[in-house]
Formats: structure tokens, C-alpha cells, sequence
């Protein structure tokens, strides 16, 4: 199908988009790399009355180190992100998990502030976002303010932007690369949404899991975590069957969603195996 | 409401000025405004990879970005591939392993590997069905293509 017909606006710069955002009450939407949104909008999904197209404000395409955190633009694309010296240096994690996204042709376009702003339940980048610790910076006309990434998402497409904001970076405080991590994520092909999925991260170099951050994604409305998990790796070693067993039981107990396929208890099966499996894969 | 605008694209290094309507897709623009049919048209929701064509030196899908996005832009299409070098060696080397048969995944599937080529894709199969992993193709079980673009990865241009 075709999208219905719109008003279409291409800002040039950040003020002027808020200020477009701000203007009425009609249907606004912001575009970005349009990897989800025209979808959306060629099956009438969206149908927004405008769109903002927000690819020509250079402000937000920028990777930089501002003191001890990295500031990602909201519109810098995958394909930049895996490109560039200071990610590749920074959160190797990132690095490793951008080729399970989607594929070249939609890597090439799709940017992370889209990712973050749809806030689809399968996506990889939120949890990461939330093992690393990062927070999103959202921006309106007359206001910044800045949410933890593990606060800023609320359930399925739904976070706590508000109509009038733009997300306009992610930040990631340097120090919270973790000296380990794990990723592992159940689909049918390379490059399709996760059926389940989790990350593992530990902040240790020796061979005890210390500070250990568990999201699970794929299989809730939102990413989740798990504090049990954590909790019962934390201060064991990273090769105690034991502890990871009791880590991989935590994960029972806590909600499930099931999606057009797979009931709930697939779902928990599933987020256990990834479990396992990212934990079985420590690296880093 | 209407809402247009006018554009300057090059589409295979031929400049093009035209008026659209900004809710029409690069890959409509290209086919009934153009008339280059080459690039084809499947889902329109970024999964079959049909539509896959080189803008800017990237592959993109055609069917999720606007005429109105491609403002500026350079498009190469299957028509303006050109007859020598890798993407010759590529269209031989489909041709030689049987991997097209109705050909509606070939210009998408064509561009796919063209890019893997360009960026120093090695001649290892997994990473080639791992990059190839976004086209659909309906008819060949995919193992000619593989076959294909393995042999130009391997062999590299002739003479
Ligand atoms: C075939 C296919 C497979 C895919 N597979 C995966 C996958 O495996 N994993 C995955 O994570 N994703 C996948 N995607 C989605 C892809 O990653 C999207 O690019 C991404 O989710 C959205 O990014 P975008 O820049 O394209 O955003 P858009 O599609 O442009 O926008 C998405 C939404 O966010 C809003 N928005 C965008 N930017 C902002 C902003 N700065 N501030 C406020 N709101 C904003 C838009 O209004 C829209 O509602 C896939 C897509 C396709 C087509
Ligand atoms: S038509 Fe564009 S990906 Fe299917
Ligand atoms: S040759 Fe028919 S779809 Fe690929």
C-alpha cells in the first residue's frame, strides 16, 4: 500500500523542528530513518497529518566525548555507529551487537534515536542501552531534561517522550563499558526481530561476575530486567554452574508477553536458553 | 491536499528536475515518473529487499524513503550498473550459475552483493547468506546465488 498524503517539513536546524512540533494539535510525526515509520505509514498504520523529517539537522548527527560520557545525535545511523573510532573503542558492545539489527540496506538508514524513540519490545539497542547505562536527552521548545534509559521505556511502542519532544542524544557515561559481556538473541533468520533475546554485562576483569546487569528482551512489553539474576551471579565466579544455574531459574517468575507465535511459556523458555547462551558466550 | 515538491536527483549520472508529490516513494518515482522499471516493487514495507538499490553509495530500500528524501541524492538502478569491472564480473557470474530464474529478487539481490563486494566482502559463504540475508528470492533456493557471488569474491575481475 501507499501512505496517506501529508504535509511534508524539512527543518534545517533543531529549533525549528521543536517549534513545527509545538505548532497545533494536529497529527505531527518526526521522521527519521523512516525503517519503521514508512511501514507504518505505507500500511496506514501512521498517518500523520505532518512529517518533520529531521535528516537534514546536522546538530543531531554527531558521535562526540563530552567529559566522561559519549554523546550520541540522535540521528546518527547504524551503519556510523559501527564506524566509528570512538564507539569501536568505547562500547565494543554496541559494536558487536549492531549486525544482528535488521540488514545492511536498513542499517544504512535506521538511526538510534528512531530505535529508542519506537521503543519496539524486540529491539536490541534498548537493552543494550540499559546494560551500558546510558540516558536519552529529550528536548522541546522550552525545555532539556535528561531519563535514564532503564526509566525511559514504558511498554509496547510507548515511552515517556511527550508529543512536543524530540529525542536529541544518548548519552553513555565511558566508564560504563563493562570488561565483559554476553549477547545472544533467538530468530528465525539473520537480521529478523528477536524472538527472545538477553545481555549479560559484568564489570570485572578478574573472575568473579561483580556488578552484573541482566536484560532480557523480545519477550515482555518493554526490556527487562532482572535483578534476581544479577543478584545471584554477582560475586561468583564466572565458570559456577551453580550460580548461573540459580541466575537462569530467577528468570521464572517474572511476566511474559506472548506475541502472533510463541504463548508466554515459549517466551520464558526462550529468554532462558538466550540466558544461558549469552552467559555461556562471556567475552570481551 | 496536495502537498509537492520539486526536486534534482541524478539518477545513474543523468540529471533529473521534477515536481512530486511528497507522499510517493523513491522506487514509485523511479518506475512511473522515470520509467525505470528495473527496480522492483514487493512488500513496500523494507522486507523482501526487491526494491534495493545503491543511493549514495549505499544500498537502500527504495519502498521506505520519500522521492522528496532523494533531493540532491545519487541513485544507481540495475539499468545504470555498469558493463565492466565487479558489477559486470557479478551480472556474468549470475548468469553463469543459473541464479536468477524469474529475476524479480535480481536487482535488489544484484545491489545487495555489489555492495558486500565493494567493502572488501570475503569469499566465505556464511558471511555472503549473512549479508544477502535481507533479499528475498522466491525461486532459486539461493545456493546459485551464494555460488555466484562467491566465484567474483574469490576471482575478482577477469583480465
Ligand atoms: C525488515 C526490517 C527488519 C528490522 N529488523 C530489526 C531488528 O532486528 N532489530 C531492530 O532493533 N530493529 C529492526 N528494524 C527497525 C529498524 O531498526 C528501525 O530503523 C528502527 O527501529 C527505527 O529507526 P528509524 O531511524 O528508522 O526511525 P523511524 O522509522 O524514522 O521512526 C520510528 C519512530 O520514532 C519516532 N522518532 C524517530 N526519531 C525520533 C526522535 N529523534 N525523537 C522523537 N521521535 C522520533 C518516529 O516518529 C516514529 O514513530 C527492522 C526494520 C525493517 C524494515
Ligand atoms: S519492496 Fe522494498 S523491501 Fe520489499
Ligand atoms: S529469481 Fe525469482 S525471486 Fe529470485
Amino acid at each position: 500500500m501507499k501512505s496517506s498524503a501529508f504535509q511534508y517539513e524539512l527543518p534545517e536546524d533543531l529549533s525549528s523542528a521543536l517549534k513545527l512540533l509545538n505548532s497545533n494539535d494536529l497529527d505531527i510525526l518526526p521522521l527519521a530513518g523512516g525503517q519503521s515509520l514508512m511501514p507504518m505509514m505505507n500500511f496506514r498504520v501512521a498517518q500523520p497529518d505532518i512529517l518533520i523529517d529531521l535528516n537534514k539537522i546536522d546538530s543531531l548527527k554527531n558521535i562526540t566525548i563530552e567529559g566522561d560520557y559519549v554523546r550520541i545525535g540522535s540521528m546518527v545511523r547504524y551503519c556510523e555507529l559501527e564506524q566509528s573510532e570512538i564507539i569501536q573503542k568505547h562500547f565494543p558492545l554496541i559494536i558487536h551487537v549492531i549486525p544482528y539489527i535488521a540488514h545492511s540496506a536498513i542499517r544504512n538508514r535506521g538511526t538510534l534515536g528512531g530505535s529508542v524513540s519506537l521503543a519496539d519490545p524486540a529491539a536490541e539497542m534498548p537493552s543494550v542501552l540499559i546494560t551500558l547505562n546510558a540516558s536519552i536527552e529529550l528536548s522541546s521548545s522550552n525545555s532539556t531534561r535528561s531519563v535514564n534509559a532503564e526509566d525511559f521505556f514504558k511498554g509496547i511502542f510507548e515511552t515517556v517522550r511527550k508529543s512536543n519532544e524530540l529525542v536529541t542524544s544518548i548519552n553513555i557515561p565511558v566508564s560504563s563499558m563493562p570488561k565483559k559481556f554476553g549477547f545472544y538473541e533467538v530468530t528465525r533468520r539473520h537480521g529478523d526481530y528477536a524472538i527472545a533475546g538477553a545481555v549479560v554485562t559484568s564489570d570485572n576483569g578478574q573472575d568473579n561476575f561483580n556488578d552484573t546487569r541482566v536484560v532480557l528482551f523480545a519477550v515482555s512489553t518493554k526490556p527487562m530486567r532482572v535483578p534476581k539474576s544479577e543478584a545471584a551471579l554477582n560475586g561468583n565466579n564466572f565458570n559456577n554452574q551453580d550460580s548461573i544455574n540459580e541466575a537462569i531459574d530467577a528468570v521464572t517468575g517474572n511476566s511474559f508477553e506472548r506475541d502472533l507465535h510463541n504463548d508466554e511459556t515459549t517466551k520464558e523458555t526462550l529468554a532462558k536458553v538466550s540466558l544461558k547462551r549469552a552467559i555461556g558466550g562471556l567475552n570481551g | 491536499m496536495v502537498d509537492t515538491k520539486t526536486i534534482t536527483v541524478t539518477v545513474n549520472n543523468e540529471e533529473y528536475t521534477s515536481t512530486v508529490n511528497v507522499r510517493k516513494n523513491l522506487i514509485d518515482y523511479l518506475r512511473e515518473d522515470l520509467g525505470l522499471t528495473g527496480s522492483h516493487v514487493g512488500c513496500e514495507h523494507g522486507v523482501c529487499g526487491a526494491c534495493t538499490l545503491d543511493m549514495n553509495g549505499q544500498t537502500v530500500r527504495s519502498c521506505l524513503i520519500l522521492a522528496v528524501q532523494a533531493d540532491g541524492m545519487e541513485i544507481t538502478t540495475i539499468e545504470g550498473l555498469p558493463s565492466e569491472g565487479i558489477a559486470e564480473e557479478l551480472k556474468k557470474s549470475f548468469a553463469k550459475n543459473n541464479a536468477l530464474q524469474c529475476g524479480y529478487c535480481t536487482p535488489g539481490m544484484l545491489s545487495s552483493a555489489l555492495e558486500y563486494l565493494n567493502n572488501g566482502g570475503r569469499a566465505n559463504k556464511e558471511e555472503i547468506r549473512r549479508h544477502i540475508s535481507g533479499n528475498y528470492c522466491r525461486c532459486t533456493g539461493y545456493q546459485a546465488i551464494v555460488e555466484a557471488i562467491y566465484d567474483v569474491a574469490e576471482n575478482g575481475v577477469s583480465k
